[in-house]
């Protein structure tokens, strides 16, 4: 058990306590409680940095070993990445909520999610077991529904929070299809010895379908086009888990993903493009939608979706820049994302609203949060401004957007579309933020224009926001303070070898990646300006046509759909199920006749029929098909009575005189039992005219299942000489080992008693069964 | 159900229901060599009962006959899985039957099986639910 171990699973045990320290929740906020376990991890795992860059840290504890699934535990730089940010921004996470949250909410519940789901991503991030990753994986789906729904009594918080379990769960058991196709292909389920087997997973040829179902995991949980339609329904949640699941660290869980695999596939066409597509498709649309948003955590949502979209397509580039990129960004992302979301929760607490059209000029009462916005935005923008770490991370996209063409011949195709992707996608995310800064803090408005009167913040809901801003700046001044120790070492597990991770804190001017960030800037500017114009635009392009009303009629129609197949089977009627039952007899049984079974009928060994059987045979035939023509019940019994008889008559004349006898009585007993009852019964109706399909239909079923059984047994008598018969055994030693001369009565009480005895048991059961019946309905006649 | 005049099936019955237990009972007991057996002996028994009950109607017949036919089927059943417990005591596996002879003095040889012990257990449970079903069906049907 190495330390790593320990600090995956700490939460997770401290999980157990969150609920006793939210007893003194009215005295001290269990926040505090809290706290102090993610930022001690986050100096863990800051004191293993220097070392893991060296030499990753690997840990093996014994699970299940012999499915090869052991929480075994690999450290190297890009897991180290993403600890530090789940364990960072986890504890100004939970600083902030310690004054966004009141004590009145039920803060146990709150914090014990939290935990969990710190844990579930830190386990994410550092195991190396594909099953053990799996099973992470989906408790962070778990626990983010959980807090998605953590003010349940609100109906869009139900519903965001089982729109995001859907999905993410349908992507996660997607990927554990790909896992157990890539554990059986590779022959282990450690990812990284697997990652070394780059040919044996490209040349197989399941391999394009543990791809695509590997990427719907990965777009699944990172809110790619079309899965992102969660994300914005997830806002629903309260702010700080918004900050922190829903831009830092959960929908960071399948970039995580893609980065980790992608050593083993970059390689692939099919890899690039499905990235590197849906990446840029992402980025455009969640951009193009972010604009209409009215909502200020809606329009962060669709941010998000477009930022994840990305790094994505970064990641889908594949080139060391593009990596470099790709990492930076994500480390950007979580530092202004996280702050822009709590800098929301600010205005919503401080103002009573989140309608970005009920916000205007904050600037003077909230002068700290519109500083802090307008530094996040502007680096979430991209602004041409190099004291913003945003604005570097989109150059690095720019370079390695433009640099595309000199990779494969693939890309050498596609790669002059892919800067105009580039360029879209960035002057929506220029629009939306100016939007973002501008609406929100200029203009004048009155303070009793607002729910609630609006003033600054308390000091402590800003700490959060202002480290992150700080960290946005200083990383935008000195990027390569982290370059070395943290931004190389994760590339490099990227790539899986040396990485040149200089990042150029100024270009100069003139060449074409600053030249793409005048250009959308300029264009930002004009679209954000003009952006009632764009009220056309939004109603032809999404138009009717969403995500969100595709999901819900998918839904909808599936209810609807097996709803309907419910009730066109489940009638309620017996003759219907025990149609069904009989087609699907006569349907198997003739199949396998068919089939399998030459229809050969033997007769070279059949015995001769005498006269006597024939006239028995008669008897026993016209009775039985008297019956179906009579409508009178008791006349029906006593039909049924003779065919009874005439059974009796055969076992005479095969010579089974214990069988005759029993029938003989059996028969009896039953038809004067059925008199008793039925005397009791209305007159049998002359059956209703059915409809003539379905009479017909009824009638062919009956000549079937007949026909079947009867070829059935014919056929099957050829077999009867194959295997020698027991019945020999029985007739030498009944009298010598039973002591009996009747055979039949010897197996019955002897060789085979214990049939008998449960038999006898059955008998019991019937008559106790029937007793109950009457005494019961008796009793419930009283009542 | 039963009439005042029922003179002539009532006398028959006398002789008949006795024939037929008799007989019954012949069945059981030469089931192990004949024809017959604890199931078909039960059923004749309660064919017997049946008949008693039919000519003398159900509350003269159950003054006549105070036996609780419930009993039968855990008494039957009981009895049959005894047997099978009983061959444990001669270290045998379960239901294992054995027979022997011996001389009775006025019969002469009689042979004697454990296999006939388990056929009670069948005659006595098939007559308790016969007896059982008829009975409590025959009841009911009063009642209404």
């Amino acid at each position: 058990m190495h330390l790593l171990h320990v600090a995956i699973v700490l939460p997770l045990m401290y999980a157990l306590f969150a609920g006793l320290f939210a007893r003194w929740k009215r005295t001290i906020h269990t926040g505090w409680f809290i706290l102090p376990l993610p930022a001690l991890l986050f100096i863990y795992f800051i004191s293993i940095l220097p070392g893991v860059s060296q030499a990753p840290l690997f840990a093996s504890l014994h699970w299940i070993p012999s499915l090869n699934i052991n929480f075994d535990v690999y450290a190297d730089g890009l897991a180290l990445l993403f600890s530090l940010l789940i364990t960072g921004i986890g504890s100004l996470v939970i600083l902030y909520s310690i004054f966004y949250l009141h004590t009145s909410e039920k803060l146990g519940h709150f914090y014990t999610y939290l935990l969990i789901f710190m844990s579930a991503m830190l386990g994410i991030v550092l195991s190396d077991n594909l099953f053990v990753l799996y099973t992470f994986w989906e408790l962070t789906s778990i626990s983010s529904f959980l807090l998605i729904g953590f003010w349940n009594h609100r109906d869009k918080a139900r519903y965001g929070a089982q729109k995001s379990l859907l999905i993410t769960v349908a992507g996660g058991l997607s990927m554990l299809g790909a896992f157990f196709m890539l554990s059986h292909v590779t022959g282990t389920s450690s990812i990284r010895t697997l990652l070394l087997q780059t040919e044996t997973i490209l040349e197989h040829p399941l391999f394009p379908v543990m791809l695509i179902l590997i990427l719907f995991g990965a777009f699944a949980k990172s809110a790619q086009f079309p899965f992102h339609i969660w994300l914005p329904d997830a806002m629903e949640a309260p702010t700080p888990v918004s900050a922190y699941l829903h831009s830092a660290t959960m929908v960071k869980a399948g970039l995580y993903l893609v980065a980790r695999f992608s050593m083993a596939f970059t390689p692939s066409d099919l890899f690039f493009i499905l990235v590197t597509g849906v990446g840029l498709l992402t980025l455009c649309w969640g951009s193009y939608l972010a604009l209409k948003q009215t909502d200020l955590k809606a329009i962060l949502a669709y941010s998000t979706i477009s930022q994840l979209g990305m790094i994505m397509a970064m990641l889908g580039f594949g080139s060391s820049t593009a990596i470099l990129g790709a990492v930076f960004h994500i480390f950007n992302h979580a530092t202004f994302k996280g702050s822009l979301f709590m800098v929301a929760g600010i205005i919503d607490h401080e103002t009573g609203t989140r309608d970005i059209r009920r916000l205007r000029g904050l600037l003077t009462f909230m002068p700290i949060t519109a500083t802090l916005t307008l530094i996040a935005t502007f680096s979430m923008a991209g602004v041409p401004m190099p004291i913003l770490n945003g604005f570097l991370s989109k150059e690095m996209f720019f370079t390695a957007a433009t640099e595309l063409a000199k990779e494969g011949s693939l890309q050498a195709a596609v790669a002059p579309y892919v800067p105009i992707f580039a360029v879209f996608g960035s002057i929506f995310t220029f629009a939306y933020s100016m939007f973002l800064f501008f609406r929100p803090f200029t203009g004048s408005k009155d303070e009793a224009d607002f729910p609630n009167k609006p003033h600054e913040a308390p000091a402590g809901m800003l700490i959060s926001p202002s480290i992150l801003v700080a960290l946005v700046i200083v990383i935008g001044l000195f990027p390569n303070l982290i370059a070395g120790v943290l931004l190389a070492p994760a590339t490099e597990s990227i790539l899986g070898g040396k990485a040149v991770t200089d990042i150029y804190f100024w270009h100069g001017f003139f060449n074409l990646p600053f030249l793409l960030s005048c250009l959308v800037a300029t264009a930002g500017i004009l679209v954000y300006f003009f952006r009632k114009r764009l009220d056309g635009m939004y109603r032809i392009l999404p138009g009717k046509a969403s995500g969100n009303r595709l999901f819900d009629g998918l839904v909808y129609s599936l209810e609807a759909g097996s709803s309907r197949v419910n009730g066109r089977i489940m009638t309620g009627s017996l003759t219907d199920y025990f149609q069904i039952i009989l087609v699907f007899f006569v349907g198997v049984v003739g199949y396998t006749i068919v089939e399998k079974m030459p229809l050969d009928f033997m007769s070279s060994q059949l015995a001769s029929v005498e006269w006597y059987e024939w006239l028995i045979l008669l008897v026993i035939g016209l009775s039985a098909i008297v019956t179906l023509f009579i409508h009178h019940r008791i006349a029906l019994i006593l039909v049924i009575g003779v065919t009874g008889y005439g059974v009796a008559l055969l076992f005479v004349m095969f010579r089974a005189p214990d069988l005759a006898l029993t029938q003989l009585v059996i028969e009896t007993v039953t038809v004067a039992l059925f008199l008793l009852c039925f005397a009791h019964m209305p007159r049998l109706e002359k059956p209703g005219k059915k409809a003539p399909i379905r009479k017909i239909l009824q009638i062919v079923l009956s000549v079937g299942v007949g026909v079947i059984v009867a070829v059935t047994g014919i056929s099957s008598f050829r077999f009867g000489d194959q295997f020698e018969k027991i019945s020999a055994y029985f007739l030498e030693t009944s009298y010598t080992l039973g002591g009996g001369k009747n055979v039949v009565n010897t197996i019955l009480v002897d060789m085979r008693g214990l049939d008998t005895m449960l038999e006898i048991a059955v008998l019991g059961l019937a008559a106790i069964g029937i007793y109950v019946m009457i005494k019961v309905r008796d009793r419930e006649e009283l009542k | 159900m039963n009439g005042l005049n029922d003179l002539i099936l009532q006398t028959t019955t006398k002789v008949t229901a006795f024939l037929i237990l008799s007989f019954s009972l012949y069945l059981f007991i030469a089931g192990h060599n004949a024809t017959g057996g604890g199931f078909v002996g039960g059923l004749m028994t309660s064919a017997a009962l049946v008949l008693l009950f039919v000519s003398y109607g159900y509350e003269r017949a159950s003054e006549v006959l105070p036996v609780d036919f419930k009993l039968f089927i855990p008494a039957g059943l009981l009895i049959a899985v005894l047997t099978g417990v009983g061959s444990f005591v001669f270290d045998q596996p379960f239901l294992s039957h054995t027979y022997g002879y011996i001389d009775l003095p006025f019969f002469g040889e009689y042979e004697w099986a454990t296999a006939l012990l388990f056929d009670l257990g069948v005659y006595l449970t098939v007559v308790g639910v016969t007896m059982t079903i008829i009975l409590s069906i025959a009841e009911d049907d009063e009642k209404n």
